[in-house]
């Protein structure tokens, strides 16, 4: 295949957690969401009880695709950064690699600045832990769990 | 690309219903989202113009159940059908595991179902995918109008290669959890081979 899947494993998925928490905490914002750049969530932090997550993830990623869109009209490089400001509650997005999507939400009890910041340096150690699960992920897998799939797994799936 | 979560033990999936427009992609999601169980589905979301043709896309998350411990998660997108959307239509394929091409069976639409195959394979060239080698099934939707053209007539022209087709009448519902099982059922059976 071309495009090499996503994969997401405990190890990493722990790292990337403690990442997105500490974010979540230094900027002093609301909800950290990571998004890969098809709309599917991978992790997010904070407090998202009251969030649609799903529709977020897809629509934060059409927002990313539709903006890198046009950066490649006007011939500029990916934007690196979005921002939307509401009256509660604003939303920077951001670039991790070529992949994923980095959102944090917040309200007053922050600044954009600060968010800015903080966001910089979560974005160096993502990036890490990103390229290792690409590189993992581009590595043959001794025991795929899907070489099992029978058939009749697939079948008993619409089974209802 | 699907995306494999090891650590909550989740398969997420991407198809895309392409065609011309007015064939019918966002009605066959409409129904899709009617008569699924509410723990089974998100939210749909459709981006439209302010007279509800397609503006730049439908979203349906599904999840379908478990597969060998792994959750099935699939995310159905719908394309804007009319000829200047295709900066839009391009966005959308990206990352894409399966394709439905949704082909509108009436007479007068037979030039505007090959424009947009064509324009399919050409868009997915441009993403490095090549329509033969991905999964994919056809729709020919709108059996129900006196128009409709044959269904031999339609594989003919928009089938050549003879992928899984199915008849339908998306407004009431034929057809449309059949074309989507055979996509996912191909889908899945790509993880399979997939990361080998
Ligand atoms: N008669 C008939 N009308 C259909 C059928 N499927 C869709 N339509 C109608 O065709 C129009 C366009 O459908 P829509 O789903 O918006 O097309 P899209 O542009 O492909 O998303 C709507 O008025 C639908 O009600 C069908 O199977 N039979
Ligand atoms: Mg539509």
């Amino acid at each position: 295949m071309l495009n090499p899947q996503l994969v997401m494993y405990e190890e990493e998925l722990r790292q990337i957690q403690a990442i997105a928490d500490k974010l979540q905490q230094d900027s002093r914002s609301k909800t950290i969401l990571l998004v890969d750049k098809n709309g599917q969530l991978v992790a997010s932090a904070g407090n998202h009880r009251d969030l649609d997550t799903t529709s977020l993830s897809s629509l934060v990623a059409g927002n990313v695709a539709a903006t890198g869109g046009i950066a490649k009209l006007l011939q500029e490089d990916e934007f690196a950064a979005l921002f939307h400001e509401g009256k509660g509650i604003s939303i920077h997005i951001s670039l991790v690699g070529r992949r994923i999507i980095l959102v944090v939400l917040f309200d007053k009890n922050t600044t954009q600045g600060l968010v800015r910041l903080r966001v910089r340096k979560a974005c160096i150690d993502l990036t890490r832990i990103f390229d290792e699960l690409a590189a993992k992920a581009a590595m043959p897998q001794e025991n795929n769990p899907f070489d099992e799939i029978t058939d009749e797994d697939i079948d008993n799936l619409f089974n209802d | 690309m699907s995306f494999i979560n090891y650590s909550s033990r989740e398969i997420n999936c991407k198809l895309v219903y392409y065609g011309p427009g007015l064939c019918g992609k966002t009605t066959n999601l409409q129904y899709i989202y009617d008569k699924t169980r509410p723990e089974a589905k998100g939210k749909m979301i459709s981006l439209a113009t302010e007279t509800e043709r397609t503006l730049f896309f439908d979203f349906l998350p599904l999840s379908l159940g478990e597969i060998r411990g792994f959750k099935t998660r699939f995310h159905l997108y719908t394309v804007p059908g009319q000829v200047f959307y295709d900066a839009s239509r391009k966005l959308i394929l990206k990352g894409v595991d399966g394709v439905c091409f949704v082909a509108d069976s009436q007479a007068e639409r037979m030039e505007a179902n090959i424009e947009s195959l064509d324009n399919l394979r050409l868009n997915l060239q441009e993403q490095g995918y090549e329509l033969d080698k991905i999964p994919y099934v056809i729709q020919y939707n709108k059996r129900d109008l006196p128009s409709a053209v044959s269904v031999k007539e339609l594989s003919e022209v928009c089938n050549p290669t003879g992928v899984p087709e199915f008849e339908g009448i998306a407004v009431t519902g034929v057809g449309v959890f059949d074309t989507l099982k055979a996509l996912a059922k191909q889908v899945l059976a790509e993880l399979r081979k997939g990361t080998s």
